[in-house]
């Protein structure tokens, strides 16, 4: 495998070259090269944003599919609860678990359940004394690589949690594999998911060495078989386990919710969270308990794998958590939270390294010189941040300048700039006469 | 090795909320640029943070000086306002002249000097009252 793996990936048959994307990206990771948008691998945090602003359909995400399920003896799903606000809330949980069941999965667990454990060991974690203000939750994969490129000063500030879906994963796999007597490398696991970081999340996993997960499958890929599937579903079934609590976590303030605390902020959307990252950084907000971000606006809802519209998604989201919150009262349904699973704060994660990207050069001096030069360029560029260059803004191609990975005239307008000068030493020189040809005015 | 280091200039002007903040993170953006420690970093960004809120809340002008050298980052803020009569007492945790209407806010909580103080290696404060104040704080690099 490459140094690092992308779940977000290029067809360049449909990219235009548009400069979209480009300017949409919060690590500026994209250049236009040769017509074809380029994504710089290290600076790439799999947050999704280019793929749901390119219209032509260009960005997309690799994905598992319903096909690899062979390869395995048994095949457990693990539904993102985001996978419910697909439907409107009149089809139950336990009918669109019931949908997976007829899809090729023998069993469902719920990543609610998983958030619900979490949510548990979070509020135990909270309680700690060393606990470094504002606590910044890692259950979302693209903050967590956002803080890694560009905040690695705030890496101890994040939640040593492992996100619902690894607990949930971990947990299935070893009782399934002590219940069923298969071996766990036989058992599929796979993760039904509305989000490209948590894809990259399965096959590069933040903090593990290896992901308990088989796969990762966008909702979007399943959504029309599940659909289909849904109506030969039983209404009376029961399959859902998971509260209020964990299926919350899908809806942006969810996670807050479900850990209980007060002293909080809820920051969705990716450029909303740098922003307010770069207020920690500079200790304006060391009096906050704990900040939940979340790379999509609205949650994971919003995420760009999800079918359903981002604000129809919360509305049924919503409802759909008033029902089962009456109904979970009504069957005396418990949270996984009231039992934390004690494995989850011990469990032996690797450490969250940096992966600075703002950096010019390994050289110091060097990196110096190309500051200054970096800021020269930069006085020259026209400050329009028009992006046709195919770097997103003016201060980007001056580093690209730098770097050697663009030219000065690759501005349009410096390049408009050069041909002017060119004609005029043209119109100049045409004007100039051979000496024999050259007569004074008095001759006239 | 030349002495010469990269010099950033910044005009602050007082009471100008809207651009506060800018200063300090065109010098932490270099200092990324130029690959300096993210722990060290984030103590320069504080403390000239701080320092530059100061001149917004308290001083009618003054300019953010970053003198960034390989090894260490200088940074030094020029006022012209009112000064400070007790440096000594403006010094300790919690003691804010600011006015009501800045503390409402979110900031004069008395915090500024000794943040100051706290993240940077060297730090030196001069102020005449009726005349202005000057901050200077070095972080050393490693």
């Amino acid at each position: 495998m490459p140094e690092y793996f992308h779940s977000v990936k290029l067809t360049p048959e449909r990219c235009k070259g548009c400069v979209n994307c480009t300017k949409r990206c919060p690590t500026e990771a994209i250049r236009i090269r040769e017509g074809k948008a380029k994504i710089t691998e290290h600076r790439c945090i799999d947050c999704g944003e280019c793929i749901r602003r390119c219209t032509n359909h260009a960005k997309t995400a690799v994905t598992d599919s319903l096909d690899d399920l062979g390869n395995f003896q048994y095949n457990i799903a693990l539904p993102a609860p985001t996978l419910y606000a697909q439907f409107s809330s009149d089809i139950s949980i336990d009918v669109i678990l019931g949908g997976l069941l007829t899809l090729g999965f023998d069993e469902v667990y719920e990543v609610a359940q998983g958030a619900e454990i979490v949510s548990a060991a979070t509020r135990e974690y909270l309680k700690k004394a060393d606990v470094k203000k504002p606590a910044i939750s890692s259950a979302c994969p693209a903050v967590v690589r956002l803080i890694q490129v560009k905040f690695p000063e705030l890496i101890d500030h994040l939640i040593p949690i492992e996100a619902p879906v690894e607990v949930a994963a971990r947990l299935v796999r070893a009782s399934r594999s002590a219940a069923l007597q298969i071996p766990p490398e036989k058992i599929g696991v796979w993760f039904l998911t509305p989000c490209p970081a948590k894809m990259t999340a399965v096959k590069q996993p933040l903090g593990a060495d290896k992901s308990n997960i088989s796969g990762a499958i966008a909702i979007s890929q399943i959504y029309g078989e599940l659909l289909k599937a849904i109506s030969t579903v039983p209404r009376d079934s029961r399959h859902r386990r998971a509260t209020a609590e964990g299926v919350g976590w899908a809806l942006s303030g969810g996670e807050t919710r479900a850990v209980a605390a007060v002293n909080a902020m809820v920051v969705d959307e990716i450029h909303n969270v740098s922003e307010i990252l770069e207020q920690v950084a500079l200790g304006k907000l060391n009096k906050v308990d704990y900040i939940e971000c979340l790379a999509c606006s609205g949650g994971c809802i919003g995420g760009p794998l999800a079918v359903e519209n981002r604000f129809v998604a919360e509305h049924r989201m919503k409802q759909r958590l008033e029902k089962i919150r009456a109904e979970d009262d009504r069957r005396g349904a418990v949270s996984q939270a009231g039992n934390p699973d004690p494995e989850v704060l011990t469990y032996d994660r690797r450490a969250i390294v940096p992966r600075p990207i703002m950096r010019l050069d390994e050289d110091i001096f060097k990196a110096m010189h190309k500051v200054e030069i970096m800021e020269q360029t930069l006085k020259k560029l026209p400050g329009l941040d028009c992006g046709s260059c195919g770097s997103p803004n003016c201060r980007a191609l001056a580093e690209d300048i730098v770097q050697g990975t663009a030219a000065e005239t690759d501005c349009l307008f410096k390049l408009r700039e050069r041909v002017r000068d060119l004609a005029q030493e043209m119109v100049d020189l045409a004007k100039k006469l051979p000496p024999p040809l050259e007569k004074d005015d008095d001759d006239k | 090795m030349s002495e010469q280091g990269l010099v950033l200039e910044f005009p602050l002007q007082g009471a100008n909320f809207e651009s506060a903040g800018e200063a300090s993170s065109k010098i932490k953006r270099v200092l990324q640029q130029i690959g300096v420690r993210a722990d060290i970093i984030r103590r320069v960004a504080i403390g000239s943070y701080e320092a530059e809120m100061n001149v917004i809340i308290h001083a009618y002008r003054g300019v953010i000086k970053a003198a960034i050298y390989p090894d260490r980052t200088e940074i030094a803020v020029e006022d012209e306002g009112p000064g400070i009569a007790d440096i000594q007492l403006a010094m300790r945790e919690g003691y804010s002249t600011a006015p009501d209407y800045i503390r409402e806010m979110g900031f004069g909580a008395g915090m500024g000097l000794p943040n100051m103080t706290r993240c940077s290696d060297e730090f030196d404060i001069q102020s005449t009252v009726g005349v202005g104040t000057n901050i200077r704080m070095i972080f050393q690099h490693s």
